[in-house]
């Protein structure tokens, strides 16, 4: 039973309500801008709050301020404004504070064309920020999916103690599509679990498993953060037996834990030598393609990347065994398609290439299959 | 073997920004999909001005999985003004059906059209131009039959603030009328 005719955008704000988000901060800029609105209206009506900042810089340093006073929080934007959230996706990392970023992308570089899509911030999203940081990218294909997977960003957030970035793009941003809202209520939520007193608290500590648990301020708990690298307690360190222990286990927070972390969607076929593999609207026309391509007698294989940093690298090399050909749909000039051929060989991928704003038609795809 | 996509349905709507095309997009969809029951996606591109320049919004309907979101090859084109008409009225199927606001467009496509002068319907109907985007889904329907007539009237009320429910309702309804008295396409 059909609910309601939604757009992406919308549903990522439901999903962010769902999740238990109770502050968001931000700079509108299409094609992001109805997450900001939607929430302006919805927030306050929870208890919750809303402040639209003087740019992205403030949005960012705004909403780890928020989550460290014990509110999960959110920010939206798009390409330029994530930009200028760069410095500060990194001090969240290094300070270990849960954080959704959304990224409703649009095509670039620099303020580019603001109402035509892209995929262009794939790479942006892993490596944006400077130095070596864990960080989780999950990127929706349909209305529903901005839902769940906002959601998902919320509670990897949480469980990890790192920025979620979900990496979306203005066709889906604004497309409506139908969606049947689950009761909130019945959704699995994780919540922050503090079990130590503050006398006993270590917030960066090494000792208690991968993710130590976060206290929130305001609550007793005394603690010092910084983006500097620091000790268990907090405090600024140089000592190599601190930091190579933080790194480690930092990294060990996701990579340790792929199963929970990384999702993917597969279409497999029985002997066939041809897969795709597709994240984002382009896995729309990649599964239009997909059809086509059967109907006319191929043998073909789909692998949908939800979740596209960490990336999912058992999965890809996986099929790039079982195939002789991996065709990689972006709207962009080649970001994901790199991490494809790094796992299963760059003679074995054939890219197909957008960068003007317009999606990947399925035609584009089945050419390929045909070639 | 069995063909995907055979009652795929591809409406492109296109006019200048501020005539209320995304929002006709909207309305179709939900006429399709809230009470028609069926699957729908609606899509829309428009450029960077606040009112003017082309904007167009795309409906996909069909009673399964809609895969790819945006018209491939349109069946059905509304163009509501001369800059859309030459930016969208592209990619038709060759036995597409455009439906063109006749006074707004003077440089005629080449597929198969109707005119009707939608804009001025819709001042004559309700006083407003404003309705002009409602007048153009009647012709739509009338025509085509892409989604129910009981279906685009509900969707039409659902959307139409208070006090302006009744005006929009006549404008559905002079677009039914037009349809039923245009000639075949030419």
């Amino acid at each position: 039973m059909v609910v309601s005719l939604m757009q992406g955008n919308e549903a990522i704000s439901w999903g962010a309500l769902a999740a238990g988000c109770r502050f968001f901060a931000g700079y509108p800029i299409t094609p992001s801008t109805e997450i900001a609105e939607m929430l302006a209206r919805e927030l306050p009506k929870v208890g919750g709050t809303f402040i639209q900042m003087e740019d992205e810089i403030a949005s960012m340093a705004a909403i780890i301020g928020a989550s460290i006073g014990g509110l999960k929080s959110m920010t939206a934007t798009s390409g330029p404004g994530f930009s200028l959230m760069q410095e500060n996706i990194g001090y969240a990392a290094m300070t270990e504070v849960p954080c959704v970023v959304v990224n409703v992308q649009r095509l670039g570089p620099s303020t580019g064309l603001a109402t035509a899509a892209a995929q262009g911030d794939v790479m942006q999203t892993r490596w944006g920020t400077h130095g070596d940081h864990p960080i989780i990218v999950l990127s929706p294909t349909s209305v529903t999916q901005s839902f769940e997977l906002t959601i998902r960003a919320f509670n990897l957030s949480e469980r990890y103690r790192t920025p979620v970035i979900l990496l979306t793009e203005g066709i889906i941003g604004h497309m409506r599509e139908p969606i049947d809202l689950p009761d909130f209520d019945a959704l699995e939520i994780v919540e922050r679990v503090i079990t130590d007193t503050p006398d006993h608290y270590v917030p960066f500590s090494n000792d208690l498993g991968d993710v130590p648990p976060l206290a929130s301020f305001g609550q007793g708990y005394r603690y010092h953060i910084t983006g500097l690298f620091h000790d268990p307690m907090g405090f600024p360190t140089q000592r190599l037996d601190e930091i190579d222990p933080w790194l480690e286990r930092v990294h060990h927070k996701l990579d340790r834990h792929l199963d929970e972390i990384v999702m993917v969607e597969e279409d497999l076929q029985d002997d066939a030598r041809i897969a795709i593999i597709a994240y984002g609207v382009s896995a729309r026309g990649a599964r239009h393609a997909l059809k086509l391509a059967r109907s006319q007698g191929y043998k073909v294989s789909m692998l949908t990347l939800l979740t596209i940093w960490p990336f999912p690298e058992a999965q890809v090399e996986e099929l790039g065994d079982q195939v002789d050909r991996v065709i990689v749909p972006e709207m962009n000039l080649g970001q994901l398609a790199l991490e494809v051929e790094r796992m299963v060989g760059r003679k074995k991928v054939a890219r197909v290439n957008r960068a003007n704003g317009e999606m990947v038609t399925p035609q584009m795809i089945l050419d390929v299959i045909e070639s | 073997m069995n063909i995907p996509f055979v009652d795929r349905i591809e409406i492109r709507l296109v006019g200048k920004g501020g005539q209320g095309m995304i929002l006709a997009g909207m309305i179709l969809a939900e006429a399709a999909t809230i009470y028609d029951f069926k699957n729908a996606v609606q899509t829309q591109t428009y450029g960077p001005e606040a009112r003017g320049g082309a904007s167009k919004s795309e409906v996909v309907i069909s009673s399964g999985e809609i895969d790819y979101p945006e018209v491939i090859n349109a069946d059905v084109l509304v163009v509501m003004s001369q800059e859309a008409c030459d930016k969208y009225a592209l990619s038709m199927k060759a036995d597409s059906l455009s439906i063109l606001d006749d006074e707004n467009i003077d440089c005629l496509p080449i597929t198969p059209f109707v005119r009707a002068p939608i804009t001025r319907l819709a001042l004559e109907t309700t006083g407003k131009t404003l309705a002009a985007n409602i007048v153009a889904l009647g012709v739509l329907v009338g025509l085509t039959g892409a989604v129910s007539r009981q279906a685009i009237e509900k969707a039409v009320l659902a959307r139409a603030p208070e006090g302006t429910k009744e005006m929009n309702r006549q404008a559905l309804l002079k677009g039914f009328e037009v349809a039923e008295h245009l000639n075949e396409p030419i």
